[in-house]
């Protein structure tokens, strides 16, 4: 049994198709890297694990059960940007998963149940780099920064599958690398399902070990809308280092 | 030679810059009231200096007939109407603007009402307040009230419908509900917005309390003023005003310090 299953799903706002006939499994343990062209439903396609969006046809199954059409801890999430509450500090943008499951009422834990998710929250702050940072807002931290805390934030609650939209697009090319080399950590050591939005084919290849392309499988010049995309193309990297098929790398070119 | 809009005061000179204007209009006053009075020595219009101090001093002894200071039972009429005025309009705003700017239902339910009461001119509506209300405290409060709250509640509700989407996702992946998303992560950002909300409200909060004192009340700055109007009594006009203006700067200012520190996350070093 899969993870998590897409099961000849379609997408359509009004008479545009965005998209057709997704038919996918999501494997535990998988790092799924998911690229294709702007407005190719890759960000849609997230958006339907989150919950965030709904299927307009078929069905989506998350350990076996119908996916609740709503964001949920079971799935953590890390966007390009905003991710993170401005108003609370680092530690506490950390302890806020743990006080929200703690604290019905309040939405605060006290007491020795909050010191506990305090030395939960900074070890994971520790994990991704922040342990010199604990107090600090977001507005005061890098964007590299903000990312690490954002994952942190997402990791302390177990989610069974991480969804990150293009969580590394707005860094420099330097905390990228950073970046890349935390992810793989954390994937590593937690044991996680990763899904990963990109734009960057090479991050898609080095991270993953599985690679999706979407794009439209038939076009119609008269009504481009009446076609939706799906996973045109299906890799599973069994190495590092594979080779970039041409084909792929005109299509996100494009 | 630098552009003008490159060049910015610093310290003491920005001080200067500001008093300049403010000792202009002082000096052009002085120097108006003295050509009048050199005309005329009765003269009503311009009172000077000495006479705008002699009368503050007046109003601010005790009368032995009323055994109360005018200016002091004044400030404290007026000061208890706006404080209760605000802090009510506050606590609806700051209901109203979460769950407006929060709940898509919400928005579509109340925006549409919330929108027609705050076209209607507050004091059009004031003739219905004292019927309604009478003419004691009631209707000058209910007034303000009805006056300032529309416009905050929709700064407010849009300022918390700009809240990231993102964010808000966030916190549902976090596991938080509705209620919890609503008092952690909606309302602590609102609250920088609501004082600044309240700060623009003072303006209005103010015209409204005047315009209800000058038509119905026996103790209040703007009764004050009204009446020594027809004593032409610009001496003591002109103080009160200063005093209103004064107590008003000092409302603003203290908003923006409490703010300021109460939500340092909000004034980040180095302005925004």
């Amino acid at each position: 049994m899969a993870l998590l299953d897409f099961s000849n799903v379609w997408v359509e706002y009004g008479d545009k198709v965005v998209l057709e006939q997704v038919d996918l499994s999501i494997e535990a343990g998988a790092f799924v890297s998911i690229v294709g062209a702007s407005g190719a439903g890759k960000s849609t396609f997230l958006r339907l694990a989150l919950g965030q969006e709904r299927p307009t046809r078929g069905s989506i199954w998350l350990d076996g059960e119908p996916l609740l059409q709503e964001p949920g801890p079971d799935r953590g999430v890390v966007f390009q940007r905003y991710s993170v509450f401005p108003h609370l500090s680092a530690r506490d943008n950390v302890v806020f998963g743990l006080d929200c499951a703690g604290s019905p009422l309040l939405g605060r834990l006290s007491g020795a149940r909050r010191r506990a998710a305090v030395a939960e929250a900074e070890a994971m702050l520790e994990a991704v780099g922040l342990g010199d940072a604990v107090n600090v807002f977001p507005a005061q931290l890098s964007g590299g920064m903000q990312q690490r805390l954002a994952i942190a934030q997402a990791l302390i609650k177990k989610p069974r599958i991480l969804l990150l939209d293009e969580p590394f697009g707005a860094l420099d090319p330097g905390s990228r690398l950073d970046m890349h080399e935390l992810i793989t950590k954390l994937w590593r050591e937690h044991g996680l399902t990763i899904m990963m939005v990109t734009h960057d084919i090479k991050e898609a290849f080095k991270l993953g070990t599985r690679v999706l392309a979407f794009d439209k499988r038939r076009r119609d010049p008269q009504a481009p809308h009446r076609y939706g995309s799906t996973a045109v193309y299906d890799f599973p990297l069994d190495k590092k280092d594979a080779v970039i098929p041409d084909e792929l790398t005109q299509m996100t070119a494009r | 030679m630098r552009r003008l809009l490159n060049i910015r005061p610093h310290g003491g000179g920005r001080i200067l810059l500001g008093l300049v204007p403010l000792l202009a209009v002082a000096l052009f006053y002085l120097v108006a009231s003295e050509a009048r009075h050199a005309q005329n020595i009765h003269d009503k219009l311009l009172p000077t200096a000495s006479a705008m101090v002699e009368a503050v001093k007046m109003m601010a002894t005790v009368d032995p007939l009323t055994g109360q200071a005018p200016l002091l039972v004044d400030t404290a009429a007026s000061l208890k109407r706006i404080s209760t005025a605000l802090v009510i309009a506050t606590g609806i705003t700051l209901i109203l603007g979460l769950v407006i700017g929060l709940l898509p239902m919400m928005k579509a339910g109340m925006g549409p009402l919330v929108a027609a009461v705050a076209v209607i001119p507050p004091i059009a509506i004031l003739p219905v307040l004292f019927i309604v209300f009478g003419l004691g405290e009631v209707s000058k409060i209910a007034l303000i009230v009805i006056g300032i709250t529309p416009v905050m509640v929709r700064d407010l509700a849009a300022h918390v419908g700009a809240i990231p989407k993102e964010q808000l996702i966030k916190a549902q992946t976090l596991g938080a509900s509705t209620w919890q998303t609503a008092l952690r992560v909606a309302l602590p950002q609102a609250m920088p917005r609501l004082f600044m909300a309240v700060s623009l409200a003072l303006g209005p909060a103010w015209v409204f309390l005047i315009s209800a004192e000058a038509i119905a009340a026996d103790v209040g700055l703007g009764y004050r003023i009204f009446l020594v109007r027809r004593y032409l009594s610009m001496d003591i006009i002109i103080p009160y005003v200063i005093w209103i203006s004064l107590l008003a700067v000092l409302m603003d200012v203290a908003l923006t310090m409490i703010s300021r520190r109460a939500f340092p996350w909000a004034y980040p070093k180095g302005g925004q």
